[in-house]
């Protein structure tokens, strides 16, 4: 784990930020050889507006490369795992062993979700353009939200409150009234009804499917009510997903030429040589394949039947996601399918990966808001951050109002 | 057999904005290298293009001035190829909705009218520049033109000769000029051209191969490229000279030949999809509204109007519309003096003799119309002389003054007290009673030495016809 400590010297241990998050008084290098050592110009948004809450945002945690990984084992620095060798995000680890308050991270293909269910952390992707983008290393823009893990929803309220705004810089921004709803104080409903998404509980491994049965459990004897729904929908967002994040993801790495910043191969007698080198270099397997897939799903033979069909499904399951919240209030699935991977097993099977992107696919796509508490993930409307919050802090408390 | 020319031109021109298109920067020519450069427009991670919304009404304007329609909903995509001068390595562009479709321009050749029509105008970020130094071996990137604005304005395979394309071109520029979309300069590469060619057999339905010149940067560098290309493709296709293939040339001006360029240089997918940074841009009727009502009278009008309703001379007049800050200055200098002749004769001579003495183009022409219409009217009156009409002209140049004020100010009324004039010849006169007989026994000039002593006296502030009447007077009286 390579964690990063503020130049700034301070006291205060309140936040940390994963390594896709730019800070000027610390390195962000993406968890990439081709930004080793790189140090911005400029300072992300959310980190200024934390700072200017006066929050110490003192470190930098380790990332997978790009932020891509769901499970956490292809960073430069090494793969983010426990102390048992089961793979974790470094954030979710710092928090959990209280070295910070909360973490910060751009939450780019899952990986903080997921490590938030397996170390029973508190954890809210936010919806997408209530908190700025702005000073994020760039991957999958179309999704990505920078999101909150702490213990405890409490906590994830709190920094969410100074995190959310408006921002001219971004231009995906909300209007100030809409970011304003995720505001601590602010009017909102409470749950009443939650739907489960059946599709999504078949393929869960029995210690999954006890915790979600338990949280189900409570939530009921708390009043509120519980209802099944088929959800085949949902399957269609991994795929669709998969092929906008490549997509984008390859695009966005694109400006990592060895031209201008960060790696560059010094063997290179021509400009091709120089490009091939210091990305062939300083890339990791997963980006790698990554770009190739999304250089295809881009490319004019297979555009609209790729790429423009995957912005369809996109589309359909973005509204279905939405009729379902028309009559429930939150949607329950799981974070993932089971407590962890080591690194082992998954380089032995390039596919764990894929599969597990079936928990984190729908909310990615669609930039429904997603708070995973006890385990479990619920997703609600647009802009109903604080509902699900609220909901969270309940249950987490054993049910006293 | 008889062959006919098929070309289409894509035509890019930058666009006369202060800022970049989704940055800060200045968009201004000739800065230091990298001196308009910041963190957005050099492709540093974590920058989110913010649009620039006066892209988009020159957008408009430009495909008003065209006759285009203007999609109401326009989007911007990404356009991905790695060249070192290109930052991100993916160009912000148009692709899937741009901004004005269906358009067309009428032209007039020595075979009279034709219309070419416009298939798109899409809006887009330019790139950045390469500065080779062969001596060191080095290739250095200059970032102050990237995201600079610009459109692309892509014609219909309609232009059949250099004579056609060169018309093309001359309106186009014309019309955004006058619209202040692009100051338009070849030189200074705000206004650049690509040219697709092929051939066939006259009458002919099917297209022949083509070829693609790319960034052409002068009118007759064009005409000459396209005859060149003409003639190769008929010495291809006849003589069997060589294989014609579908590419993108490069032509060479000085040695007057087009050559093929690497094939690397020109092969690849571009990969277009959506930018999902960039909200697409809803325009709305106010927004429309607005930009029509902007839009100037066409030049060709405006001549007409200057001729009939003004009086001008056919060539007085189309010398006026060649500038579009020629004829503001014009017509506001016209509403105060009334006078169009005497008005543009000030425009055409002295206005233009300034500017060419600051090397200035007629289009920085910046000096308050009513200021100058002021100006013609003292000089008619006679309350100035042309002489100081001249001086308080290329004052009017440096600020914003009243052109009557500065000329109390500085002396330049002219005396119209006829005691003070009579005064100074009697002086004159008394002074130099040798030109006084001189003049008297035949010698013309002796009268000019002795008007130019008054003259200096009065330190020109006299109309010369009444100072010579009061001298002849005078002399004559002795």
């Amino acid at each position: 784990m390579k964690l990063y400590i503020s130049e700034l010297g301070t006291a205060a241990r309140d936040i940390v930020a994963d390594d896709m998050i730019l800070t000027t008084d610390m390195p962000t290098c993406a968890g990439s050889k081709m930004l080793d050592g790189y140090k911005s110009l400029f300072e992300a948004e959310a980190v200024t507006r934390l700072r200017d809450a006066k929050y110490s945002v003192y470190g930098k945690a380790n990332t997978g490369e790009l932020g891509l990984d769901l499970l956490g084992e292809t960073s430069y620095y090494g793969a983010c795992a426990d102390e048992e060798g089961k793979l974790t995000n470094a954030v979710a680890e710092i928090v959990k062993a209280e070295e910070a308050r909360a973490g910060l991270t751009l939450e780019v293909n899952g990986s903080s979700a997921r490590a938030a269910a397996l170390s029973s952390l508190t954890y809210i992707k936010p919806t997408y353009g209530t908190v700025s983008r702005y000073g994020t290393i760039p991957a999958v823009c179309s999704g990505e939200t920078v999101s909150v893990t702490a213990k405890g929803a409490s906590i994830c309220r709190e920094i969410l409150s100074a995190l959310a705004g408006h921002d001219d810089k971004d231009g995906t921004s909300l209007p100030q009234e809409k970011c304003a709803l995720l505001k601590a104080d602010a009017p909102r409903d409470s749950v009443k009804k939650i739907a489960v998404a059946k599709a999504l509980l078949a393929s869960v491994d029995d210690e999954t499917a006890v915790m979600i049965g338990a949280y189900v459990e409570k939530a009921r004897k708390n009043g509120i009510e519980v209802a099944e729904i088929d959800a085949e929908e949902l399957r269609l967002a991994r795929p669709a997903w998969n092929i906008l994040m490549s997509a984008e993801v390859c695009n966005n790495v694109s400006r990592y030429d060895g031209v201008k910043f960060g790696y560059r191969s010094m063997d290179s007698t021509n400009i091709d040589d120089l490009y091939t080198n210091s990305r062939t270099e300083a890339f990791g397997y997963l980006l790698k394949s990554v770009i190739l897939f999304g250089s295809d799903v881009l490319s004019t033979e297979r555009y609209m039947d790729v790429y423009d069909k995957a912005l369809r499904i996109r589309r359909v399951v973005s509204d279905y996601m939405n009729s379902v919240l028309e009559g429930a209030d939150a949607i329950l699935l799981p974070a993932c399918s089971r407590r962890s991977y080591t690194e082992e097993e998954v380089k032995k099977n390039p596919y764990i990966a894929y599969d597990e992107s079936l928990y984190t696919a729908p909310v990615l796509i669609t930039g429904l808001p997603a708070v995973v508490t006890e385990g479990v993930q619920i997703v609600g409307k647009a802009l109903a951050d604080n509902s699900l919050l609220d909901l969270a802090e309940l249950l987490e408390r054993g049910g006293e109002r | 057999m008889k062959y006919e020319t098929v070309i289409g031109l894509e035509v890019h021109v930058e666009l006369a904005t202060e800022s970049k298109i989704f940055c800060a920067c200045s968009a201004k020519f000739g800065a230091e290298q990298n001196d308009h450069v910041c963190p957005a427009c050099c492709g540093m991670p974590g920058m989110l293009p913010i649009l620039n919304k006066r892209v988009v009404d020159l957008g408009m304007t430009a495909g008003m001035m065209l006759n285009c329609d203007i999609n109401r909903e326009t989007t911007f995509d990404k356009k991905s190829y790695y060249y070192p001068d290109l930052p991100c390595s993916y160009q912000t562009t148009q692709w899937f909705a741009p901004i004005c479709v269906n358009g067309a321009v009428e032209i007039e050749t020595s075979k009279g009218k034709k219309q070419i029509r416009i298939k798109q105008i899409h809006m887009e970020e330019d790139a950045g520049k390469l500065v080779h130094d062969d001596w060191t071996d080095t290739s250095l990137v200059d970032f102050n033109r990237t995201s600079v604005p610009l459109i692309e304005i892509v014609s219909q395979p309609d232009i059949s000769s250099a004579e056609e394309a060169i018309a093309y071109l001359e309106r186009i520029r014309t019309l955004l000029r006058f619209a202040r979309v692009s100051d338009c300069r070849w030189e200074q590469g705000s206004m650049r051209c690509d040219v697709n060619l092929s051939i066939r057999p006259q009458g002919s339905q099917e297209l022949g191969v083509r070829t693609e010149m790319k960034n052409m940067n002068s009118l007759s560098a064009i005409a000459r490229a396209i005859d060149y290309e003409i003639s190769r493709h008929i010495d291809a296709v006849e003589n069997r000279a060589e294989e014609l293939v579908q590419e993108t040339r490069r032509w060479d001006d000085v040695k007057g030949k087009s050559y093929a360029m690497r094939n690397k240089e020109t092969a690849g997918d571009y990969r277009y999809f959506p930018d999902p940074n960039i909200m697409p841009v809803i325009i709305d009727d106010e927004w429309y509204d607005r930009i029509k009502k902007s839009l100037p009278e066409l030049p060709e009008v405006k001549k007409q109007r200057y001729i009939e309703e003004l009086g001008l001379s056919e060539y007085d007049a189309d010398q006026i519309v060649q500038s579009r800050a020629f004829c503001d200055v014009f017509e506001k200098a016209y509403e105060e003096s009334r006078m169009a002749k005497e008005t543009a004769n000030w425009l055409m001579s002295d206005c233009m003799t300034i500017l060419n003495k600051r090397q200035q183009t007629t289009d920085m022409l910046a000096i308050n119309g009513k200021a100058l219409g002021e100006l013609v009217k003292l000089v008619a009156e006679d309350k100035v002389s042309r002489a100081s009409g001249k001086k308080i002209l290329a004052a009017m140049f440096d600020e914003d003054i009243s052109p009557l004020k500065y000329a109390e100010e500085n002396g330049l009324i002219m005396s119209n007290d006829t005691e003070g004039i009579e005064k100074i010849v009697r002086e004159v006169i008394e002074a130099d009673p040798k030109s006084v007989s001189d003049y008297k026994s035949g010698k013309e000039k002796a009268l000019m030495a002795l008007f130019g002593k008054c003259m200096k006296q009065l330190k020109g502030n006299c109309s010369p016809q009444v100072l010579k009447e009061i001298l002849v007077d005078h002399i004559n009286r002795q």
